[in-house]
């Protein structure tokens, strides 16, 4: 008696074609319709009404802020990231357990409640409060509080893409160049960055794309002060009440472009280190 | 960032290098400062006050110069934020109880409502019904709103400071109705709120889904949000319904004692409230579809604002405190009475 194994990939042609069909079929609803809705929706009544709700002050405030809030946060999470990944995957110690869990504790918690924490800790009604209050430093309802926001609901994005590699790939050739007498900063530099530097960069994308898009956290510790502490997706919501449907979705269209662009940047810089190296790319 | 280049213009003339009439500034500039003052106000008072405070800075005499920031949300939510820090110099809220909240942290002096004309409430606006085009359900009064097929948008009251007006007017219509008592309330209540398919969390929120989502036959609404959704979407498009009876809302103002006077900005936070109640301002508020304090402008604008009997919260309910504790409280009327469908 024979068993005849058929490979996995050797499906019947109609599952095959029906599988990547339904594929295609619900990206394209799920990611392209939604995006082209938003382009199309914008540019309802030409160009120039887009072009004006883009740079008129607020909505250029807006901008600003948003791209303020992801240079500090981004940069801080990805060497906490690294810092927190590179512990836990390489080191022995007690409680490191317990870290994985923390790192995914913004996960898990709802966005809203990530914002109202800072509200609690530094409000006026808060455990600092009215110690900050008395040395006149303000942080919810300003940039600290977006900042530190964004900082808590982005932080497990860089953590956890590199966590799994870096458990992967073992600790041996970190071994193999401690006793070599590399140093730890020589170490990391040397073998752990060259072996992560794909994921890390997905992992800042992300992290990115987050910092620039996330409403909730951001929402609780703004304050909604026109020109200040709105950022982009703040900016959004309110045109939208406001009736200004062309401008709401004019200002997302540009978000929706800052992350086109985040991840053009990404896939060409794949391709250029990956054809400069000779070596493929994951 | 801004104030940087202000000053950089300022030095400009003197270099010689740029015509005066470009680079002249303002008094303010050269004093190198312009106060800006906060003002947290609700949802739907955005076109008032970005009218408003424009007027109040043109006619502002410095030094220094003052501008008027705005931050609109929920009233309630408004409120909340104010206590926990929002650095607002005044509040202009939708209801009385927002700011007694804020006043009981000692934000701002207990008396408040008496330090201004009118209760501090420098326009008063009403609940009415915005329609369909034609009203195709024939909707007339507060009565048919609980006819078979009538489907009504409000938000919801435990968080929107203009649901709780909509709540209170048609509890004072039930309760005045022939044999009406708070018992005959309770039971119009109960089947008008069977008639609401969904609560947003906001009265914008709830104009957005009647408006453009097409949701209901009736939203219940402000009637300055009921005018502003005709002048944005189209007067061809829907009717606006007086009802026989309703209620004066009085969304209130007052000056955050604890900001002004930690920035120094009492006399410009002043000023600007006081400014509320003069003819400009009531003439903005009348073309904001808001019920200005004066009565003759009241009357210029009789298409707009129609007569109708309007109750107080002070005599139908006793005051806001009484009546946010009977009916919006954990355990009020509202709790005991609503069944999500």
């Amino acid at each position: 008696m024979s068993v005849a194994i058929r490979p996995a990939v050797a499906e019947a042609p109609w599952v095959r074609r029906f599988v990547i069909g339904a594929a295609v079929l619900s990206l394209a609803l799920l990611l392209l319709l939604p995006l082209l809705a938003v382009f199309t929706e914008a540019l309802r009544r030409g160009l120039a009404p887009a072009l004006a709700a883009i740079v008129e002050p607020d909505a250029l405030a807006a901008v600003r802020l948003t791209l303020l809030v992801a240079a500090i946060a981004v940069p801080v999470n990805t060497l906490g990231g690294i810092a927190a990944a590179w512990a836990i995957s390489k080191f022995d110690f007690p409680g490191r357990r317990v870290l994985v869990t923390l790192i995914e504790l913004p996960f898990s918690v709802s966005p809203v409640i990530s914002g109202l924490v800072w509200v609690l800790l530094f409000g006026s009604q808060g455990w600092f409060g009215p110690w900050l209050e008395a040395r006149d430093v303000r942080i919810v309802f300003a940039l600290p509080g977006l900042v530190l926001a964004t900082l808590f609901v982005t932080f497990p994005f860089v953590a956890r893409t590199l966590l799994p590699l870096m458990q992967e790939q073992g600790r041996a050739e970190e071994e193999a160049a401690a006793t070599l007498g590399a140093s730890g900063l020589q170490t990391f530099r040397h073998v752990t960055l060259p072996n992560i530097k794909w994921a890390l960069l997905a992992g800042v994308l992300l992290c990115n794309a987050r910092a620039m898009g996330e409403f909730g956290a951001v929402a609780v510790v703004s304050g909604h002060i026109r020109g200040e502490t709105n950022t982009m997706p703040l900016h959004v919501e309110i045109l939208y009440n406001e009736y200004q449907f062309v401008g709401a979705f004019a200002v997302a269209a540009l978000l929706a472009l800052l992350a086109l662009v985040t991840l053009l940047a990404k896939g060409a810089l794949e391709w250029l280190t990956g054809r400069r190296q000779g070596v493929e790319t994951p | 960032m801004r104030m940087t280049r202000r000053s950089l213009l300022a030095a400009l003339p003197a270099a010689g290098s740029v015509p005066v009439a470009l680079a002249q500034p303002r008094p303010a500039a050269a004093q190198g400062a312009t106060l800006t003052l906060l003002n947290a106000s609700y949802d739907p008072t955005r076109e008032l006050y970005r009218d408003v405070s424009a007027a109040f800075a043109a006619q502002w005499q410095g030094p220094p110069a003052v501008r008027v920031n705005s931050s609109h949300g929920g009233s309630g939510a408004q409120a909340r934020a104010v206590i926990d820090g929002l650095p607002a110099d005044v509040v202009t809220l939708a209801l009385a109880y927002d700011i007694d909240a804020i006043a009981e942290r000692g934000l701002i002096a207990k008396d408040w409502q008496q330090r201004l004309p009118h209760n501090s409430t420098p326009y008063t606006s009403t609940i009415v019904f915005l329609v369909r085009k034609g009203n195709p359900k024939g909707i007339r009064d507060w009565g048919d709103l609980v006819k078979d097929g009538v489907a009504v948008v409000t938000p919801n009251p435990k968080t929107s400071g203009g649901a709780r007006w909509n709540y209170l007017a048609a509890w004072a219509w039930a309760r005045e109705q022939p044999g009406g008592s708070d018992a005959a309330a309770e039971r119009f209540i109960t089947e008008l709120f069977r008639h609401v398919p969904v609560l947003d969390t906001g009265a914008r929120g709830s104009t957005t889904s009647f408006v453009q989502r097409g949701q209901g036959d009736v939203l219940l609404a402000w009637e300055n949000e009921a005018h502003l959704a005709r002048a944005e979407f189209g007067e061809d498009r829907f009717d606006i319904v007086h009802p026989s009876l309703s209620i004066l809302a009085e969304p209130p103002v007052a000056v955050v004692d604890r900001n002004v006077d930690r920035k120094g900005s009492r006399a410009p936070a002043e000023a600007f409230l006081r400014f509320l109640f003069t003819r400009p301002v009531q003439e903005i508020a009348a073309k904001r579809f808001y019920r200005p304090r004066e009565a003759d402008l009241v009357a210029a604008n009789r298409a707009l604002f129609p007569e109708l009997r309007l109750v107080t919260i002070d005599e139908a309910f006793g005051g806001w405190a009484t009546a946010q504790r009977t009916h919006f409280g954990d355990g009020g009327s509202f709790d005991r009475l609503y069944r999500p469908r």
